[in-house]
């Protein structure tokens, strides 16, 4: 052994495992949690329009049909509502399906099994039955798809009770928030953002679970609370850091559970900041920044507040497709860093 | 009608397969240099069936189309300078360019557009049969679909509803044998497709897709059917789709084998050679002809590139005012509150 060799030996694997914590994409992340969750228990089951060989229409499933085989990641043909009954059935049945849904503006062709059928059960048979489906589905704008493959429809699911509707929005927790929505004995829509599966973070190896209804604070500040979802939450952070250097401290909460949904984390926030600013890429209307904004001031954190809620939302417009129209239609950084100053500054 | 041996309708069918065609490959490689955005579901190898249906058509006939629909658009009448202005986000473009591909519609020509949702055109060409039916028009109503389609709920309820009120619509099915990876072979359990019309008491064929006077003689049918008020019938066009699904495609799901397969029963070669002399009849086009309806379409596709780029980008200032149609006329008469 040369000297080199030694000290490389001596000094690499020790450095390296502190130094670098593993990192996945976003996409890896949810498929190994869905590998973790198949392997631990045979009653967990993929299925979904080309989950199978094509690995999955984002990829995200990728090579899953060559672990487990095709009876466990199952292709179906293109029919939401037969799948998603499918997987209520199979649920009420014993088993445990994953369904994934393409692009979640299809949810709308499942939308009986949704919310009439998975959310309602449970609670119309007394509690003798349970489904404990999760439902993955892709939403967001930002990739030139267009109004009908581009929607943020969050709001429509929040607002049936017996659902569960989780908005991973970093590596990390897109593996734990779906292994903790496959452990729930009841239904989960699992809202994941095609801008966030090529994006890398640190995840654990280890099948982690992060709890639902746990809202994370991904930064604290001192004038304005930052309240964002999905692919907003970077937007947010980014933004914050701008702020930062402008003299304006932000904190950035990232609910990651709308339903059921830590409000008191967000209350206890704006207390200490005396601002809100609520970012969602959804429309502006009925979206599911206006229930956090009525949390806000039904609690006692009105008290506290040194201007009013404010939101930054999408327009009230269908994604468009040309790229200029698309970013117009949903906030982007600049219009957090406007935004959130303008609130410091008037009030 | 032949369209083999009649030289006006040779032209017309070829030159159409051929502006398919280059209008695709000029998409493909503007999407590949990244001078076009978003995705792209191209129709290569299936021009033949756009190309007969519509030749079936009279003005005022009515289709809708699909996320593959820029053979239905192009087939229909559709200006290509308006098209590849939508595609290049374009404020000229048929949908100012807020719809993209996957949404140009040219409802002038009676294309009620394309759909970004597998079958969200089959129950909305019911009701447009119907529209037709309760105004007492003769229109006829094409709904073009591929065989993913035929596994939705709306594609059942759409042509029962079709099939129960004798609405004048005739549905055509794309067969290109998948729908993205899944295959025909494992997506139902019928042999043909047509199989599934008589489940709902309407006729229905199977015919070669990649001719378009096999295309064009199946349709023609079920439209005279449709206009002098038999109702509607199912077409099924058997064809092949030569690109990935869309651009994320990296066609595990078939052999590079089955695709060539596919290739040499191009569509177009083969009618060019039927059109030369191929067949028993006597040729209808010579050389030359065949020529120079290459080159028309190769011009066409050209200079729509040419006007679509010289033309303004989408206007972002405008973007809420198209949500909402204005408000018309009161129906009822009288005045507006
Ligand atoms: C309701 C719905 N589900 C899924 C999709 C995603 N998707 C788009 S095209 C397609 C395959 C469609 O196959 P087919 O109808 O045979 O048409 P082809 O693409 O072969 O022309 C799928 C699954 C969609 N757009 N809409």
């Amino acid at each position: 052994m040369t000297t080199t060799s030694d000290t490389r030996s001596a000094v690499g694997p020790a450095v390296s495992a502190v130094a670098e914590p593993r990192t996945l994409t976003y996409s890896e992340a949810v498929r190994e949690a869905m590998a973790q969750a198949m392997a631990a228990d045979d009653r967990v089951f993929l299925l979904g329009e080309d989950v199978g060989t094509y690995g999955g229409a984002f990829g995200v499933s990728g090579d899953l049909v060559h672990r487990f085989g095709t009876e466990r990641v199952r292709d179906t043909p293109i029919s939401e509502l037969g799948i998603v009954g499918a997987a209520v059935g199979a649920g009420l049945a014993g088993m445990r399906p994953i369904v994934e849904i393409q692009f979640s503006d299809f949810t709308a062709q499942a939308m009986d099994q949704i919310a009439n059928q998975a959310a309602k059960i449970h609670f119309m048979l007394g509690g003798a039955a349970t489904v404990p489906m999760v439902l993955r589905a892709p939403g967001g704008s930002g990739t030139g798809a267009a109004a009908q493959h581009s929607q943020s429809l969050e709001a429509w699911f929040a607002h049936v009770p017996g659902l569960q509707v989780v908005m991973p929005s970093t590596a990390a927790d897109a593996k734990g928030l779906l292994l903790s929505a496959i452990d729930d004995p009841n239904p989960v829509i699992v809202l994941e953002h095609k801008l966030l599966y090529k994006q890398s973070g640190p995840v654990p190896e280890e099948p982690v679970r992060v709890r639902l209804g746990e809202t994370a604070v991904r930064r604290t500040g001192t004038d304005v609370t930052i309240v964002a979802t999905g692919v907003m939450v970077s937007r947010a952070l980014e933004a914050a850091e701008r702020l930062a250097a402008d003299g304006v401290s932000a904190s950035v909460l990232d609910p990651r559970t709308l339903r059921p949904l830590d409000d008191q984390t967000i209350v206890d926030s704006v207390a200490a900041t005396g601002r809100a600013l609520l970012v969602q890429e959804a429309p502006k209307t009925g979206g599911f920044m206006s229930e956090i904004a009525a949390r806000i001031v039904e609690s006692p954190a009105f008290g506290r507040l040194q201007a009013p809620v404010s939101r930054l939302c999408g327009l009230d417009v269908p994604i468009p497709y040309a790229p200029q129209l698309e970013q117009a239609a949903v906030p982007q950084v600049d219009d957090i860093v406007t935004k959130a100053a303008e609130l410091v500054r008037r009030w | 009608m032949t369209l083999t041996t009649e030289a006006d309708r040779a032209k017309h069918a070829l030159t159409t397969m051929w502006t398919i065609r280059r209008f695709e490959e000029a998409v493909d490689d503007m999407f590949a240099r990244g001078l076009m955005h978003g995705t792209m579901h191209l129709s290569i190898g299936q021009e033949a069936v756009p190309t007969g249906a519509c030749m079936a058509l009279s003005e005022g006939d009515y289709i809708t189309s699909t996320h593959r629909g820029h053979g239905h658009c192009i087939a229909k009448g559709a200006k290509l300078d308006a098209m590849m202005a939508e595609l290049l986000a374009k404020e000229t473009g048929y949908c100012r360019g807020r719809g993209g591909s996957m949404h140009i519609a040219d409802v002038a020509t009676g294309n009620l557009g394309a759909n970004g949702i597998v079958a969200g055109g089959v129950p909305i060409a019911a009701g447009a049969g119907l529209a037709v039916r309760m105004r007492g028009g003769s229109e006829v109503v094409v709904s073009f679909f591929g065989d993913g389609a035929v596994n939705e709920g709306a594609w059942h309820e759409g042509v029962n509803l079709a099939a129960i009120w004798d609405l004048p619509v005739v549905f055509v099915c794309e067969n290109n044998r998948y729908g993205m990876s899944m295959s025909v072979d494992r997506a139902f359990n019928v042999d043909t497709l047509a199989e599934r019309a008589r489940g709902y008491g309407i006729p229905g064929v199977t015919v070669d897709g990649n001719d378009p006077q096999t295309v064009y003689d199946a349709v023609a049918d079920a439209v005279r059917r449709a206009r002098s008020g038999g109702g509607p019938s199912f077409v099924e066009a058997l064809t092949y789709r030569w690109k990935g699904h869309s651009k994320s495609d990296k066609n595990l799901y078939r052999t590079r084998e089955e695709i060539e397969s596919w290739r040499e029963r191009d569509p177009i070669a083969a009618f060019e050679a039927a059109v030369t002399g191929g067949g028993a009849t006597a040729p209808a086009l010579s050389e030359s002809d065949v020529e120079e309806c290459r080159a028309l379409a190769r011009d066409r596709v050209r200079e729509a590139i040419r006007t679509a780029n010289a033309a303004p980008d989408a206007d972002a200032a405008t973007l809420t005012d198209a949500v909402y149609a204005p408000a018309g006329e009161p129906i009822a008469g009288g005045t507006r509150a």
